[in-house]
């Protein structure tokens, strides 16, 4: 059953993810992504990060692709032009993208932790809930915690700035 | 499943993802492109965390939530800018900047 929901979820993020690459209407990518990020979330319930998949369905796939797809509809998702800039960038950046694939494989393959051959930890049914992440955050983790609120705020006011109606001049 | 599967899987995202930017012009999509590259380390993340049997890993995961999102706000805040002054949102074509 696991390993059912593991290659299902796996080959949705895998298809997600080659959609936004090959896609060519930014539209149509915007919902490839989508698909991925549920897909993900999935993931990571099968890893007993329940808290973890809300915020990823909520924050991700909820409102920061809605975001996507106002640019997108406001800005007009315009086809690429077709001439390549680049001479053999549409064979070179593949080759790129296997490369760093084989080296990252490499490195997990070779790096003989041995607790990669295992299901992980033995973990009680309260890994990853909203209370435990909760205390996390709020204790260990304050300083970082305060931190990213004060760059979200920062975000905020930047996007402000940058996308603002300058006066008619 | 074994932790191997899943890691295995976060770095064949990275490496869809990178392989995006690379081909990539539009700056919309090279935005898209990104997140995938941050999802895969989430998930690389969250599959250590059950690995060690510690949830400081799903909060860095979080931290790298928040991250990005402030990141799609500047960057689409950029995308705007850029749609409104008139110019090609075409990334080889916005080399005003490179010296």
């Amino acid at each position: 059953m696991e390993a059912v929901l593991f290659f299902g979820a796996a080959l949705g993020a895998l298809g997600g993810a080659v959609g936004v690459v090959a896609l060519r209407s930014p539209f149509y990518g915007v919902l490839a992504l989508i698909v991925h990020l549920f897909s993900l979330a999935v993931l990571f319930l099968l890893l007993t990060a329940a808290f973890v998949a809300a915020a990823q369905v909520v924050v991700y796939a909820g409102a920061v692709m809605v975001l996507y797809v106002f640019v997108v509809a406001y800005v007009g998702g315009s086809e690429e032009p077709e001439l390549d800039p680049i001479p053999g960038q549409r064979f070179l950046a593949p080759l790129m993208g296997a490369a760093l694939f084989v080296e990252l494989s490499i490195a997990i393959l070779g790096s003989s932790l041995l607790a990669f051959e295992t299901h992980g930890a033995d973990v009680g049914p309260g890994f990853g809930n909203p209370a435990g992440i909760g205390k996390l955050l709020l204790e260990r983790f304050l300083l970082p915690f305060e931190a990213s609120s004060i760059l979200l705020l920062l975000a905020a006011v930047g996007a402000i700035v940058l996308a603002a109606r300058r006066e008619a001049r | 499943m074994n932790i191997e599967w899943y890691v295995v899987l976060s770095s064949l995202l990275f490496a869809v993802g990178a392989m995006g930017i690379l081909l990539r012009r539009s700056p919309i999509v090279i935005l898209l492109c990104l997140e995938l590259m941050l999802n895969a380390g989430n998930l690389a993340l969250v599959a250590f965390s059950k690995m060690v049997g510690n949830q400081q890993g799903q909060v860095f995961a979080l931290v790298v939530m928040v991250v990005a999102a402030c990141e799609v706000v500047v960057g689409l805040g950029l995308i705007v800018a850029i749609f409104r002054r008139r110019l090609p949102l075409n990334v080889d074509s916005l080399r005003e900047l490179r010296g």
